[in-house]
């Protein structure tokens, strides 16, 4: 058995390899590092939570849109509702107009359960939760959404 | 050099030291001053016009001389240099905006009106701003369109066509990112609906229901809103992005791409360009190459074919005065263009911005709404897919048609080259409009199938459908024809007919909830 005695890697050539791959991982670990300054750990926002009064204060059959919030607000006989008033397209916000939604963008139309039944919108208008807070207000979060035709009963 | 210039005719006798010395170097001031400033003479020889180039930072990124097919305006119609001008009065008007502009949402829009009523010049300055945009990308995409049929991406010039894509796209970033900074509801709606076309990735992971585990297109909102919501951190993004990042990039790249014209040999030309001009005027010297002695040293080395020997004069003047001249006179019609439109016509500024109510037809500007039209089918497809498909297609057009036909000649000089480009003018018409008409009559798939999974609707649409019959022509008249060129022209003219028709229908055409009106005076009013 004959023991080859050339390395395998010549010295030199390892000693520029690893020179090259240290460069290479410096240079990403500086650009990722300056990138992740682009990426917020929270995003500046008013909380996604906010109450939007009693349950009594609602007729039946009323819309509302909370004060700058893009929500629709609906008491049906079925209980309260909140979709959202921004197209699942391109965030345009939507007009409450026949069939139910409509966006001005680009024409997307909704039935009023946010259902899409035309145009490009890609998903239906979600629906968010409704809970009952500890003063007694209803208040809507919409960081969690419900499925369509999950209604609150206060 | 170790030759004293003669030129400067240094042949004075040194002055004595000491006091006597500064005193005379005092004297000698003004003249000394100027031979440093102006380091050759009167350029009236040959000589002294190639150093009055070749000398001067500002100018040696031209060559010394400058060959006269390049200075026909008929060939490049000037429209480079338009766009180039174009970028520099953006860079002065912008540096001067910014001496008033604000960039929070709460001082945004008045800052913009402070500027348009109350600051001296600042109207002018702000319309000519917008307006030199719009100069700046309707000269970019002609001088793109002027590069193709005169074939000039081709005989080393490749990488200058790539780059110039490259251009085409920074300009159309610059111009979007400008848009914004007003904080008015036609910059504000166009924001909303450019970033959310940039998080459109998540239709398709959304579609593919893999959302939850990879999201891009939250990284994309993340990196440039900066939140869920446009706030003082997107304005403040895009105002960075717009006044710093991208100007810094366009210039850049803006000095390589000339700097590989010279390297490339110059504008393109055919191989009898110079039978076709005739001799070189009489008051200018020609170049011989057949006494090498006499050719000129500084002349720049051009890849590929070195200094001919053994030619007849060559067909170059030198670039003082004659280059000059025609640049400057490109220069001062681009400027006075933009001042008197920008007497004439005042830049957009609607109402301040309402994230609660958005414009109704809420369109970006024109040469963003060929997609927006496309986006009405397919946020991904249209804002995202089909622009990445139709750049790279751009950009590889000189690595995939390598066929050596004449360049620097609009069509090649080629009868059978304008036909086919004709020829596909209107089928790209035909294809773009019927496809138009067909949607806009009947609608397309969600209306006939309520219940179709969105990703077909991503991937049949009537944007991808066009982009694919776009495709099948070009390889269909390369087959045809036998000729990758001729294929080329077929795509190229066919993108082009689909960008005009989609772009005329959205500006035109499209109203309230963006459907079809035939006119504005049939718009509801409400």
């Amino acid at each position: 058995m004959s023991v080859s005695t050339d390395p395998p890697v010549k010295r030199r050539d390892f000693l520029g390899l690893t020179a090259l791959g240290s460069f290479l991982a410096a240079v990403a670990a500086s650009v990722g590092g300056m990138l992740s300054l682009a990426f917020p750990r929270a995003f500046p926002e008013p909380s996604r939570r906010y109450k939007i009064g009693l349950a009594n204060d609602f007729r039946v059959g009323e819309v509302r849109r909370p004060e700058g919030r893009n929500v629709f607000i609906f008491h049906r006989p079925e209980g309260f509702v909140a979709i959202s008033a921004v197209c699942t397209h391109l965030g345009c916000i939507v007009n409450q107009a026949p069939p139910g939604f409509v966006c001005p963008c680009h024409g997307s139309r909704f039935d009023p359960n946010g259902k899409v039944l035309q145009g490009p919108a890609p998903s239906p208008l979600p629906w968010y939760e409704i809970s009952l807070a500890p003063d007694g207000q209803l208040q809507v979060d919409e960081s969690r959404t419900v499925s369509a035709g999950t209604y609150f009963q206060a | 050099m170790s030759q004293p210039n003669p030129i400067a005719g240094e042949a004075h006798e040194p002055p004595p030291g000491g006091l006597a010395a500064l005193v005379a170097n005092l004297k000698a001031l003004p003249q000394t001053l100027k031979r440093s400033l102006v380091r050759h003479g009167p350029p009236v020889t040959d000589r002294a016009r190639s150093e009055a180039v070749t000398q001067n930072f500002f100018l040696h990124i031209h060559s010394a001389r400058v060959h006269r097919w390049s200075l026909r305006p008929s060939f490049t119609l000037g429209l480079g240099l338009i766009a180039f001008f174009s970028f520099v009065i953006l860079a002065v008007t912008g540096v001067l905006l910014m001496f008033y502009y604000k960039p929070t949402t709460a001082l945004a829009y008045d800052s913009i009106k402070e500027i348009h009523f109350m600051v001296p010049a600042g109207r002018i300055i702000r319309n000519m701003h917008r307006w030199a945009a719009h100069l700046m990308v309707a000269s970019v995409i002609l001088h793109m369109v002027r590069v193709f049929f005169t074939a000039s991406y081709k005989g080393g010039r490749q990488f200058n066509w790539v780059l110039g894509i490259l251009l085409w796209v920074l300009t159309m970033a610059l111009s979007y990112t400008g848009y914004l900074l007003p904080w008015d509801q036609l910059g504000y709606w166009a924001m909303v609906i450019g970033t959310n076309i940039a998080t459109s990735i998540r239709e398709v992971t959304d579609a593919l229901g893999i959302t939850r585990y990879f999201d891009p297109g939250a990284y994309m909102q993340a990196a440039l809103v900066g939140g869920r919501v446009l706030g003082d951190e997107a304005l403040i993004r895009f105002n960075m992005i717009h006044c710093i990042l991208l100007p810094l990039l366009t210039a850049v790249f803006i000095g390589v791409h000339f700097w590989r014209i010279r390297k490339d040999g110059g504008l393109s030309r055919p191989p009898d360009a110079d039978a076709v001009l005739g001799p070189p005027p009489e008051d200018c010297r020609p170049v011989f190459t057949q006494e090498p002695k006499k050719t000129y040293g500084l002349m720049a080395l051009v890849r590929g074919k070195s200094p001919a020997v053994g030619r007849g004069p060559e067909n170059t003047l030198p670039s003082w005065p004659h280059l000059f001249y025609a640049e400057a006179t490109v220069l001062m019609v681009t400027v006075v263009f933009l001042l008197a439109w920008a007497f004439l016509q005042d830049a957009p500024l609607k109402e301040p911005a309402n994230p609660l109510v958005p414009e109704n037809p809420a369109k970006a500007p024109w040469y963003f709404l060929g997609l927006q039209e496309l986006v009405s089918y397919s946020a991904f497809m249209g804002g995202i897919g089909i622009p990445t498909v139709a750049l790279l297609g751009l950009a590889l057009v000189p690595y995939l048609d390598r066929e050596q036909t004449v360049s620097g000649r609009w069509f090649g000089g080629s009868a059978r080259e304008k036909r086919i480009a004709l020829v596909s003018a209107a089928f790209g018409l035909t294809a773009v409009l019927g496809l138009e008409t067909f949607a806009i009559a009947f609608g397309w798939l969600r209306n006939w199938f309520p219940d179709i999974p969105q990703i077909a609707v991503i991937l049949f649409n009537p944007g991808t459908v066009l982009t694919a019959v776009y495709m099948l022509w070009s390889l269909l008249v390369a087959h045809r024809t036998g000729s990758t060129r001729l294929g080329a022209v077929g795509l190229f003219t066919c993108f082009l007919a689909g960008f005009l028709v989609l772009t005329i229908i959205a500006v035109w055409f499209r109203g309230p909830n963006w459907v079809f009106y035939w006119w504005p005076t049939l718009w509801p009013t409400h």
